[in-house]
């Protein structure tokens, strides 16, 4: 293992010398992150969906529906509130962009919701945001779908055989407990909102991993400048196994990778913000995925015949891997053929495990997607490693 | 098949009975061809002993298979006393490799490159910075050791080439033609240098096509041909092979075949060789019977441009040995 360890050592004091691995394994990813952060950051971010509110009927059912409904979104930063006098304010905002959507309860809107007439909730959405007006129409429907229920709950309470007049206290109570009752199905999103990673984290975390493809070929691919510049004779003409010459050049990959992803991650937190979640989470991924990409390039150096051809060939397969797993376009949102095929890269499961981390959940969280990764690399090193033999024989 | 000759053995052992190096009947082949077949030598503590042959003759496989490198398919090397092969970790201590390429970092400075090796020959760090200081005084790059080695010389790299295959004070060196592409002066200097490791009482083995640096070096020397030892000894006792004749070179013109056929027919003449840009004969008497020759040279049809007469050497020998020169 000395062996291994001074070798590692060299070969890390040689790519510290050489501007270009810190180039490839440091600044670059920083200032893409950075860059496409800035340009894409604020359309990728999450924001609050904008509505105004026209409350021409001022009735019980109407305030329930900004104070039950509207407001308590408000507060949970999902939508920004104002308030409109007329309808046709509300359309000259929607128009102007000013806001995503208006709701307009029309005057009698509380009377006709307690009476057996219908009554209508307005929506009125803006051309320009799809999504928001969808989103709208969505808590309109679920607003009129609760008032719907606590119609029926009222109506199978005084039973079908009642006719007349029903006191209207009798009414209030009745109504006041179907609105109050437990609601007999919860439907909670637990995946997407709070595992989707903030652009100020994902550029970041997306380029690290891009870049790491990148940055271990300069420990696997020396090997292969070793045998071509004649040093790989002179170390397998030393007295160690010529076990420690691979060991040591993986060992370099590995230290530039965590190293310089350590780094990013650090960098990226102080600098732009970068929210990576659980330190021991982030560090089991990151080990995990060094390992993983590691094993990747000393498998493409194992089928190269020289230094040239396998970071050519390596910068191919970190693109292509890079792409479908995601760091230029989240393809796992997109669903289909395409989601699945993102799972055979270890950019994919690297990015959904800080993607657990984001929702504030511990280390044990990322355990499938490291568990992944480590499996990607046990099967590109066993294959590597059979192959690499031959490199060592001159 | 050509039995390899050995004339006059040397006394291949140290003083305790055990030789530097010794190998038996090694082969190698790389698919169809036959790199190294049936080499057999040995060689004793503070010999130096020569591999001397033309380019491609298997000198660097030979050496690779006894420095650990390569696996030889059949035969037996042992160094020190220790079998060596490319797992035997130990046994690979007694050596130093001084492969043919320049096998240093350039991005590294001198003394970081011997440190380097330093550690990888199982030296401690306090050792290893004082040995590395003695082999700076010793190859003269005490001055420059802080420098980056790729803003050295040729003759600088190859120096420090040398000097880290002295590192480690081995029983056995190997030079793997350490003065291709070098300078006269470092030429110079790496000869006093393998002349003063020999003195101190190091084995060496010294491959090189450069008959005059075989002949300097080296207490013996092996001629390897297509991978065979076709002949070993000492520099007297090989040029004693081709006899007491001279090695006339002429340079011609003309019908050099003809002129050939006519000079083999003289009294004396033992070897005739057509070359691209004349004839080489060994002749018993050159001196004496110049004039005769050169005149049967004419008359067969060439034209004579310049002649020259050489007194026997390895380059006369490898001629006689093999009909070729060693530069081809």
């Amino acid at each position: 293992m000395n062996a291994a360890l001074t070798i590692a050592g060299k070969d890390v004091r040689q790519r510290l010398r050489d501007r270009s691995a810190i180039l490839m394994a440091l600044v670059l990813p920083l200032a893409l992150a950075f860059l496409f952060n800035l340009l894409f950051g604020s359309a990728a971010a999450p924001r609050p969906f904008r509505y105004a509110v026209v409350d021409l009927d001022r009735g019980p059912i109407a305030q329930a529906f900004r104070t039950d409904v509207l407001d308590p979104l408000q507060r949970d930063g999902v939508v920004e509130l104002r308030a409109a006098t007329s309808a046709q304010e509300g359309e000259r905002l929607a128009d102007s962009g000013a806001v995503d959507a208006v709701f307009v309860l029309p005057a009698g809107f509380s009377a006709a919701a307690q009476s057996d007439r219908p009554a209508s909730l307005e929506v009125i959405g803006s051309v320009d945001a799809p999504t928001g007006t969808d989103v709208a129409r969505s808590i309109a429907g679920s607003y009129a779908a609760d008032l719907t229920s606590v119609r029926l709950a009222v109506t199978a309470a005084l039973g079908d055989g009642h006719d007349g007049e029903v006191p209207a206290q009798q009414l209030a109570t009745l109504a006041a407990r179907a609105v109050a009752a437990e609601r007999p199905v919860a439907v909670q999103d637990v995946s997407a909102a709070a595992k989707l990673l903030d652009s100020a984290t994902f550029f970041p975390a997306s380029m690290a991993v891009f870049f790491l493809f990148f940055s271990v070929q300069l420990g696997v691919a020396s090997l292969l400048d070793e045998r071509s510049d004649g040093t790989l004779r002179r170390l397998l003409a030393a007295p160690v196994p010529a076990s420690a010459v691979l060991v040591g050049k993986l060992l370099t990959s590995v230290i530039i990778g965590v190293v310089s992803t350590t780094v990013l991650v650090v960098a990226s937190a102080v600098l732009m913000g970068a929210h990576w979640g659980n330190p021991a989470g982030v560090g089991l991924l990151v080990v995990a995925g060094v390992l993983a990409a590691t094993g990747v390039t000393a498998l493409v150096a194992s089928l190269a015949g020289n230094a040239e051809q396998a970071g050519s060939w390596g910068a191919v397969v970190a693109v292509l891997l890079g792409l479908l797993g995601g760091v230029f376009v989240p393809v796992a949102q997109v669903g289909g053929v395409v989601a699945t095929m993102s799972l055979v890269t270890p950019h994919a499961w690297f990015l959904r495990g800080l993607g657990e981390l984001q929702g504030g959940a511990g280390p044990q969280s990322v355990l499938p997607a490291a568990g992944a990764m480590l499996a990607f690399a046990v099967v590109t090193f066993g294959v590597a490693m059979l192959r690499l033999r031959k490199v060592l024989r001159p | 098949m050509t039995a390899s000759r050995t004339i006059a053995p040397a006394e291949a052992t140290s003083s305790a009975g055990t030789a530097a190096l010794s190998c038996r009947q090694l082969r190698k082949s790389f698919g169809d061809l036959v790199a190294v077949d049936d080499l057999s030598l040995r060689i004793a503590d503070g010999e130096t002993y020569g591999l001397l042959g033309p380019n491609g003759a298997g000198k660097t496989t030979a050496i690779s298979m006894v420095a650990g490198v390569l696996e030889p398919d059949e035969g037996e090397i042992v160094v020190a006393g220790e079998p060596m092969t490319v797992r035997a970790v130990q046994t690979k201590r007694h050596i130093g490799y001084v492969p043919q390429e320049l096998a240093v970092y350039p991005d590294l400075s001198a003394r970081e490159n011997l440190r380097f090796f330093a550690r990888l020959y199982g030296m401690s760090r306090s050792e290893g910075r004082d040995r590395t200081e003695e082999v700076l005084a010793t190859i003269g790059l005490q001055e420059r050791a802080a420098e980056l080695v790729g803003k050295y010389s040729g003759g600088m790299k190859r120096r420090l080439n040398i000097g880290i295959g002295l590192l480690h004070r081995p029983r056995l060196l190997i030079l793997d033609e350490p003065t291709v592409g070098v300078d006269p002066q470092s030429r110079n200097a790496i000869l006093q240098g393998g002349e003063a490791l020999s003195a101190e009482g190091m084995a060496v083995l010294y491959t090189t096509h450069y008959m005059e640096e075989a002949e300097r070096l080296c207490d013996r020397i092996g001629v390897v041909d297509l991978g065979r030892l076709i002949v070993e000894g000492t520099v007297r006792e090989l040029t004693a092979l081709v006899g007491e004749s001279d090695q006339v070179h002429l340079t011609a013109t003309g019908d050099l075949d003809a002129a050939a056929r006519a000079v083999r027919d003289l009294p004396g003449v033992r070897q005739v060789t057509v070359r691209a840009d004349g004839i080489e004969i060994i002749d018993a008497d050159a001196r004496s019977g110049l004039t005769r020759l050169l005149s049967t040279v004419t008359a067969a049809g060439a034209g004579i441009r310049s002649v020259s007469v050489d007194e026997p050497d390895l380059e006369a020998v490898f001629l006689h040995l093999t009909g070729k020169s060693l530069r081809e």
